[in-house]
């Protein structure tokens, strides 16, 4: 169980269907741990402001995550979390471990463009 | 200044000291605002379970964060996070606080609970391999190093009891410790030496990362014989202890010389009207418990400060 303020993704079908009906989604798919719960409080934080993203997380030891683990741009990760940028569907940007806000914006903003309430 | 942009007390860092002393000061009705630059709650949030946290059974420290966060914004305090500070001014009866993004906040007083973070080794390929072979964390990462050989890196008590937990998967654990003893308790400095899976490179340090898409190897200095040599592996655990988040502070208030605020009894620093709380203050233990407490005293006091203040600039102006 993911205690966070974030749209929870439970299932691989549910998975599809928000990176096939949002343009811009980041899925931050982790545990409740030191390198995860700074991404979330991130992405908590950016919800407001990036209102042309859809921010989730998933549990990793969710045995549907399986969608996330076996994405070949997570071939090699070897810190949670996972989080997967997906741009109409297909994953533009795939990180692993601790990120900081600067190097989340930067990637927001460089694969979803800039933000609109900036 | 913009009056909505003054406030009674600031307060820098929103861990448990910082939120703690928002609670006090916005239930005391001063006008208050926490900045804080990561996420609230600071390492509060990385604890998986409190189970001495007085009142509460078992929580966990995301939890227990949020409510008290919850708490200081229901007596009305303002809680701004993960900004940057540009600049700080705190000399003078007007404290002022410039954001990365140009934004401007000036107070009467300033708590500053800016608290700590892991000391990274700060060597070369460190940023490159991080997720990838290098790890701050075992509960969270230990898994993916299942029948994988792995270094841990420290000498105290966090890098001895996760390298006997890491046994769990890798096949062999290196410890490899900058002096030639360690500074964890006696019990864990036993249970891994005496741990079949682990063995020890001391008064060594890594100088390097090597690797192409994952962490292969590292450099390893003797830093008696200065001698270096290429070592194996694949993952590289680092417990090398917390560092005080006291940077942006150098020269500008009396820091010890591990970076730690100076503190006075009532959380007083050298500067009039300015109080400090938390991991980031010179003291001996650093626990949940001794944060709040220092957020409570010096929300106290500097809740003193500005009432007196704002007493005394009445009495100037009535004369």
């Amino acid at each position: 169980m993911l205690y966070t303020n974030l749209k929870h993704i439970e299932s691989a079908a549910e998975h599809a269907q928000i990176i096939n009906e949002n343009e811009n989604v980041m899925v931050i798919c982790g545990r409740m741990g030191p390198m995860c719960i700074p991404v979330y409080g991130i992405a908590e934080e950016l919800e407001e402001e990036y209102t042309h993203v859809k921010f989730c997380d998933m549990e990793f030891d969710n045995p549907e995550s399986y969608i996330i683990r076996q994405l070949p741009e997570v071939r090699g990760f070897m810190g949670i979390p996972f989080t997967i940028y997906y741009k109409n569907g297909k994953v533009a940007k795939a990180t692993s471990s601790i990120q900081t806000k600067t190097q989340v914006t930067a990637i927001l903003d460089k694969e979803f463009a800039s933000t609109v309430n900036a | 200044m913009n009056a909505t942009n003054h406030y009674d007390a600031i307060v820098i860092g929103g861990g448990p000291a910082g939120l703690t002393a928002g609670i006090y000061l916005s239930r005391a009705r001063l006008k208050t605002l926490i900045l804080n630059e990561g996420t609230v709650g600071g390492q509060l949030v990385l604890t998986h379970e409190i189970a001495n946290y007085p009142g509460v059974e078992s929580i966990s420290g995301y939890q227990l964060s949020n409510i008290m966060r919850k708490q200081a914004k229901s007596f009305g305090c303002d809680i701004k996070s993960n900004i940057s500070i540009e600049s700080l001014e705190l000399e003078g009866e007007e404290k002022r606080i410039t954001l990365s993004d140009g934004k401007i906040y000036t107070s009467d007083s300033i708590i500053l609970s800016p608290g700590g973070r892991s000391r990274t080794l700060g060597v070369s390929g460190e940023d490159n391999f991080k997720g990838k072979g290098i790890s701050y964390c075992a509960t969270c990462d230990g898994d993916f190093f299942t029948d994988k050989e792995i270094v841990v890196v420290g000498g105290g008590n966090s890098a001895l009891e996760e390298a006997v937990s890491l046994t769990k998967y890798a096949r062999k654990v290196t410890i490899v410790h900058q002096f030639d003893h360690f500074q964890a308790f006696e019990h864990a400095v036993e249970e891994a030496w005496e741990h079949p899976k682990i063995s020890f490179v001391m008064e060594s340090t890594i100088t390097a990362f090597y690797g192409g898409e994952n962490l292969e190897s590292v450099d390893i200095k003797n830093l008696k014989s200065g001698e270096t040599r290429r070592f194996k592996t694949d993952g590289v655990f680092i417990f090398i202890g917390y560092i005080p988040n006291t940077e942006f502070l150098k020269e500008k208030l009396e820091l010890n010389k591990w970076g730690e605020i100076v503190v006075k009894p009532d959380m007083a620093t050298n500067i009039e009207g300015v109080y400090a709380a938390g991991d980031s203050t010179a003291k001996r233990f650093r626990q949940v418990t001794t944060a709040v407490s220092d957020g409570t005293i010096a929300a106290l006091a500097a809740s003193n400060f500005v009432h007196e203040s704002k007493s005394k600039k009445k009495e100037l102006i009535e004369i």
